[in-house]
């Protein structure tokens, strides 16, 4: 029988949740790295024992974990991060230049050929890539550098690369998302790369519809579907069908269109789900009603998802990269809160359980599948 | 052998206790108490000094008998009590009250 892994983030350590394939018990390790914010954790899809932690703390820095044995003993690896070349500036909150500068790993994106290669999103906005396990890291320049980098400015949560998504057809096509930059795209493995956000149109930028500034929170795509991407913007639910070259707002009937999370059903890249956060200077859901929205239709038409989440007095949030989705079928759907609660459903989100209440705040969430 | 005291999250990351004793060769200096250190265990590397510019992280205080060495020069040498063993050389995060911990 199939199994599930749940890799949890957390702010004071991180955690691994085991269950069969019908995902109703579960087994809880951890904490691990008891103290430290793990920030994200992701297996490899060519070997699932090998795990990769982002650890890192504003007193000691960054620290870069591996797994060779799914999580059961880790050792620690490469945590040097610099910059290639000449370290130009970004825009900092005033509005003055401001020196790039490392601060930490937001998301570790695996090769989707190697288990010892892997990507690793950072802020301040950059990409690295090892071809050791970690043990070395290399900047991949292009994008630290493009043309626009220097008038990007920080989001309120720092100016990060946090999502990284790998063409399953074509590994060269990487897309990526920066706070408060936009998305980017390279078609040659992240030598050049271009703005891909037309479409989008954003009201706290001077041009509401300028080639970078936006601020998107997070992106998706159906292995299936690589020309299709879904986007949560800081407001607006997304959609492009040619590789981001050009986006349509699907917000349709959404309560709200502020959120962070966004993922696909990995049966069929036209169910997409989504969980709204009141807005941006609330950071909970709205009513007290926690509440994921499933459209099975690529956007505009979205259905509360209530069946097993708490409907009243309830003011979490739900990070980037807390949310993800299993191989199997039913798909199974999982996401952390800022209230330390794992939900998960087994049945395409009809239904949630918490797996675990009680957990420091969650950062991400990610699910290996395993045969 | 010089006595260096981690803080807590340092003895997790270093699979130690809340002292280690380190042997160091030559002059007892900050730096070459910190440089023995990390070369003891790799996992520190980075994590009380900047990988590149090995300067202390600014959230990091050195103390030892009752001073603040955060500031002094790192070639400087350290006080005889903790050149001999007799006093611990303490590594230790700020209080770091406000931010989002």
């Amino acid at each position: 029988m199939s199994k599930v892994r749940v890799l949890v983030g957390t702010r004071k350590g991180a955690f691994i949740l085991d269950s069969d394939g019908t995902r109703k018990s579960w087994d809880v390790q951890g904490p691990l790295f008891p103290g430290w914010e793990i920030y994200h954790l992701k297996g490899s899809p060519v070997d699932p024992d090998r795990l990769y932690a982002s650890q890192s703390s504003g007193w000691f820095g960054q620290v870069m974990q591996r797994s060779s044995d799914a999580g059961k003993t880790w050792e620690t690896v490469g945590n040097q991060f610099l910059y290639e070349g000449e370290v130009g500036p970004h825009k900092w909150y005033d509005g003055s230049p401001h020196p790039y500068e490392f601060k930490r790993v937001w998301h570790l994106e695996p090769s989707l050929h190697d288990a010892d290669s892997v990507y690793a999103g950072a802020e301040d906005a950059a990409l690295f890539q090892s071809k050791d396990g970690g043990t070395s890291w290399a900047e991949l320049p292009g994008i630290r550098t493009h043309k626009t980098a220097a008038e990007w400015a920080p989001g309120a949560g720092g100016l990060c690369l946090h999502t990284i998504i790998i063409d399953p057809t074509n590994h060269d096509r990487i897309f990526i998302a920066i706070s408060s930059a936009g998305a980017f795209r390279t078609d040659d493995a992240g030598k050049t790369w271009r703005a891909i956000n037309h479409g989008l149109r954003s009201n706290h930028i001077p041009d509401p519809d300028a080639e970078v500034g936006h601020c998107v929170h997070r992106l998706a795509m159906h292995p299936s579907k690589p020309e299709t991407l879904y986007m949560q913007k800081h407001w607006d639910v997304m959609r492009t069908d040619d590789g981001g070259e050009n986006w349509r707002e699907v917000s349709g009937n959404l309560p709200t269109d502020f959120g962070f999370v966004i993922d696909v059903n990995s049966n069929d890249p036209e169910t997409v789900y989504v969980l709204p956060i009141t807005s941006d200077s609330l950071h909970y859901v709205p009513d007290g009603k926690l509440s994921v929205y499933r459209s099975k239709t690529g956007g505009d038409d979205w259905e509360a998802l209530t069946k097993g989440l708490p409907q009243e007095d309830c003011y979490v949030n739900v990070l980037r990269d807390a949310m993800a989705v299993d191989g199997l079928d039913p798909c199974g759907v999982y996401f952390g809160t800022s209230g330390g609660q794992v939900y998960a459903s087994a049945d395409d989100g009809d239904s949630w359980n918490a797996v675990v209440r009680d957990l420091p705040g969650v950062l991400s969430v990610e699910v290996q599948t395993l045969k | 052998m010089i006595q260096v005291v981690l803080p807590r999250n340092l003895q997790t990351l270093a699979g130690t206790g809340r002292t280690v004793e380190l042997d160091v060769s030559g002059q007892a200096t900050q730096r070459s108490v910190l440089d023995a250190l990390e070369a003891r265990y790799p996992a520190l590397l980075g994590t009380i000094r900047d990988p590149g510019t090995k300067r202390r992280r600014p959230m990091l205080r050195f103390f030892a008998c009752e001073e603040d060495l955060s500031d002094q020069p790192i070639d400087a040498p350290l006080p005889s009590e903790v050149a001999s063993g007799k006093e611990p050389y303490l590594i230790l995060g700020a209080i770091a009250g406000g931010l989002e911990i």
